[in-house]
Order: C-alpha cells, then sequence, then structure tokens
C-alpha cells in the first residue's frame, strides 16, 4: 500500500461550496429553526389575544434589544426560506436551470434576504 | 391523504408552501399598512370570519409543509429504523397538537 498517495480531504471546510448549496443548506437549517419556532409563535398569538395588559407585556416585550435580536434573526430566517423556497419552486418549472441563472438566482436569494430585514429594520 | 409516499409529499410541500408565501405576503403587508392600533382593533381584526379562516388555513398549511421538511431532513440525517420511527412520530404528534392548539386559539376569539 502506498502511503500519501491519495488524497484525502476530510475538512469539509476547505472545500469552497458553490452558492447554490449554501442557499440549499440555509434553506434546511432555517426550515428546522422555523419548526421550532411555531410554538412559540402560537404561544405570542394566544397571549397578544389574551386581555389588554397581556397585548401591551408583548410590545413591552419587543422593546428589549435581545428580544429585539432574536426576532431579527427569526425574521432574516423566515425572509431566506421565503426567498430560496420561490426560487425552488420556479427551479420545479423549469425557470433559471442553466448554471449561469441557478448561481444568480441563489446570489439573489442571498442578497434578497438581507436587504428585506435591513427593509423591515427601517420600516418598523 | 397519504403524506408518506415521495410524489404526494412533494405535491403537498409544493402547494402549502404556495398557500403560506401569500399567507406571509398579506399578513405582513397588512401589519405594516394598517398595524393594531390596541388590544380592541387586535382582537376585532383576528375575530372577523375571513381573517380567522385565512388563520386556520394558514396553520393547516404549515404543520403539512413542516411535517413534509422535517420527514425529509429526518430520512436524510437518521437511519436507523427504531430512531427514525420514534422521532417521526414525535414530530407528527408534536405537529398535530401545535395545530389543535392553534384551531382553540383561532376558536376563543371573542369580538
Amino acid at each position: 500500500m502506498i502511503k500519501g498517495k491519495a488524497p484525502v480531504n476530510l475538512n469539509l471546510f476547505s472545500i469552497a461550496f458553490p452558492v447554490g448549496a449554501v442557499v440549499s443548506i440555509l434553506h434546511r437549517l432555517t426550515g428546522m429553526l422555523l419548526f421550532l419556532v411555531i410554538p412559540i409563535a402560537i404561544y405570542l398569538l394566544q397571549y397578544s389575544l389574551g386581555s389588554e395588559e397581556k397585548f401591551n407585556q408583548i410590545q413591552q416585550l419587543f422593546s428589549g434589544w435581545q428580544i429585539k435580536f432574536a426576532a431579527l434573526m427569526l425574521l432574516w430566517a423566515l425572509l431566506h426560506h421565503f426567498f430560496a423556497g420561490i426560487r425552488f419552486l420556479l427551479l420545479d418549472l423549469d425557470i433559471g436551470l442553466s448554471r449561469i441563472q441557478a448561481r444568480n438566482s441563489a446570489a439573489a436569494v442571498l442578497i434578497a434576504s438581507v436587504m428585506c430585514l435591513f427593509l423591515a429594520l427601517w420600516l418598523i | 391523504m397519504m403524506l408518506a409516499t415521495g410524489l404526494k409529499a412533494w405535491v403537498w410541500q409544493r402547494l402549502s408552501a404556495v398557500y403560506l408565501a401569500i399567507f406571509v405576503v398579506w399578513f405582513s403587508v397588512h401589519l405594516w399598512m394598517s398595524p393594531p392600533a390596541d388590544f380592541q382593533h387586535w382582537r376585532q381584526w383576528m375575530a372577523q370570519p375571513q381573517v380567522a379562516s385565512a388563520f386556520a388555513l394558514f396553520f393547516i398549511s404549515l404543520m403539512i409543509h413542516a411535517w413534509v421538511g422535517i420527514r425529509d431532513i429526518v430520512m436524510d440525517y437518521i437511519h436507523p429504523l427504531i430512531w427514525r420511527a420514534l422521532v417521526l412520530a414525535t414530530v407528527i404528534f408534536s405537529l398535530l397538537g401545535a395545530g389543535a392548539w392553534s384551531f382553540l386559539v383561532l376558536a376563543g376569539i371573542e369580538y
């Protein structure tokens, strides 16, 4: 057996991922994250509809920077999942299948989700 | 409704995705254009039959969408059959519970 001849590359971080792969794995991760926050979302909806006091408490809650930061991260996850999802639906319809178009649309997904996050920050 | 077979699950994932996307845009635009001024406005808006129905359909779509998505992830990464079955059972009962809970919340809104 010849030692040290076969290329071994077990460090995933040394491989440059194409932008489509980054969008795809982020779609999974954000989907998982959004799944985990479903109970929190239902609880917040229930709480906000409970009474005047509870409604005001939720408005107060979102004035703290930690909660605001967490909410913004979740908003980014939702935006990414939304835009990447629309891209996948278009790919299902055979739209944008060429390599160059697919790369451009993947980059557009990454940019659009961050831009919409800043837009939301500016609107609020 | 067989959500466990490949092609049908794929179709359900896409159908629910389309409704979720429309709902999210509609709700975000509503919150931006006319944010609820206070508790009374918020509750009255939510209690409208069209709004409550849109939310009910949202929660149904959400549970279907989450089920297919999580099922795909579990089947990709969890291979021992017993673990896969246990995790999938936990997920489906959690989603059914969350769906029932969301319907109780919607049904409990009073004018």
